[in-house]
């Protein structure tokens, strides 16, 4: 399963940005392979608006199915939800110990936004 | 002609000078409230609402069937309004300003437009004063197009005068944009004076003349007079700060009505302003029939 981890670096070892659409970068990981990329989210840090929406655009072209992040907004959760990508909050620490969570699946899967828009 | 009255600081008293100057006019005026989060015009003028026609901006609509994803539309679109994921487009209305970029851009003619209502413009009559405002949608955060809706009715024959949102950025820079003249109000307060500044700068970029009403003479410091003389900036107008004023305008009165020492003064604005219009629209039919600064951009 590939996933997208919202990160403050660029490596397994960093802490994971509880953000995500204005996530420092995205850290995809696939479960199977433990195959690691990070991809820069300036674009998302410097939008005027919609960071979370254009996030979500990012995270679906990376072929990710599912998201582990810290919050997540009423847009880019419609955004998520319509790209058929899951979505996990409440993930802290580092991007592994993140992944970790979810393979041990002590990460609830969000049904519903946790945070207004622009909470951050 | 038309004559935006305007302000960097708010509450400097737009509304009292267009208001007042508005009824003293000696033809028919229009008034124009741009200022369309906060119309307050009609407070002092109480005019029958005779129409009261929705306005909006056209946000896209994108058909599933036709739509393969390409991601042209969201390469363009500088608001994130609209995104391509594995299922498609999708749209937030909320987020688009209107520009219709995505719809041109789209190799499939997969995206039509539709209005989405942001607010309506109502129209009224008091006298010899049309009042036309803009009333933005509670929640809505995009004015200029509003404003933009409320400038289409400008009336070509008459003096118009705008009452502007105060401020220097987008709802203010729409509602002065194209006009012949800018009065700007301010207070002789050193806030006054820092915003007055602001809203010259703002005018003078757009290339329009301007003036100056000094508000509550008699109270703060005397810098601004400084400042207009520096600058060359005429006063055109001072308002002596008065109890009796501010009395009325708290009981909703206009100062023409409330304060008789106060008329001469504004009568003598608005003449004014009704010769330059005179002076223009020779001067236009003379040039080329019409003049293309009384044509409002849509």
């Amino acid at each position: 399963m590939k996933v997208v981890v919202t990160a403050t670096g660029e490596g397994l070892d960093s802490e994971l940005d509880p953000r995500f659409g204005r996530a420092s970068s995205f850290i995809l990981f696939d479960t199977e392979t433990g195959d690691t990329k990070a991809v820069d989210n300036s674009g998302g840090v410097q939008a005027a608006q919609g960071a979370g929406v254009q996030a979500a655009e990012v995270v679906s072209r990376l072929g990710a199915e599912c998201v582990v992040t810290g919050h997540c907004g009423p847009k880019a959760f419609r955004a998520l939800q319509a790209a058929g990508i899951e979505v996990y909050t409440g993930a802290s620490g580092t991007v592994s110990e993140a992944v970790e969570q979810l393979k041990a699946g002590t990460l609830e899967r969000a049904a519903a936004p946790d945070v207004g828009g622009h909470w951050a | 002609m038309i004559v935006a009255i305007a302000s960097g600081k708010g509450g400097t008293g737009k509304t009292t000078v267009a208001v007042n100057l508005a009824l003293s006019m000696s033809a028919d005026v229009q008034l124009l409230d741009c200022d369309v989060e906060a119309p307050n015009a009609h407070l002092f003028l109480r005019p029958r609402i005779d129409s009261s026609d929705t306005a909006g901006i056209p946000v896209p609509i994108v058909d599933p069937e036709r739509c393969n994803g390409c991601g042209e539309c969201s390469q363009l679109c500088q608001y994130n309004a609209i995104v391509t994921l594995r299922s498609g487009a999708m749209v937030f209305p909320e987020l688009c300003h209107g520009c219709g970029g995505c719809i041109r851009v789209c190799p499939e003619g997969a995206i039509s437009e539709k209005l989405r209502p942001i607010g309506v413009v109502e129209q009224g009559r008091t006298g010899r004063v049309r009042l036309l405002q803009g009333r933005l949608n509670v929640g809505e955060s995009l004015a200029p197009p509003l404003i933009r809706a409320v400038r289409s009715h400008a009336a070509s024959g008459t003096v118009v005068l705008i009452d502007a949102p105060p401020g220097t950025s987008c709802p203010m820079i729409s509602a002065v944009r194209g006009c012949d003249l800018v009065i700007l109000v301010t207070e002789p307060t050193p806030f006054g004076l820092n915003d007055l500044a602001l809203a010259v700068e703002a005018v003078r970029a757009l290339g329009i003349p301007c003036g100056v009403v000094v508000n509550r003479t008699g109270t703060g410091d005397h810098r601004v007079h400084e400042y207009c003389a520096a600058q060359g900036l005429e006063i055109m107008l001072e308002i002596p700060d008065d109890r009796r004023i501010a009395e009325a305008y708290a009981r909703g009165l206009t100062l023409v009505e409330a304060v008789p020492e106060i008329r001469p003064l504004f009568a003598g604005l608005a003449a004014r302003i009704e010769a330059m219009a005179a002076m223009k629209s020779v001067r236009s039919v003379q040039k080329d029939g019409v003049h293309a600064s009384l044509r409002v951009p849509v």
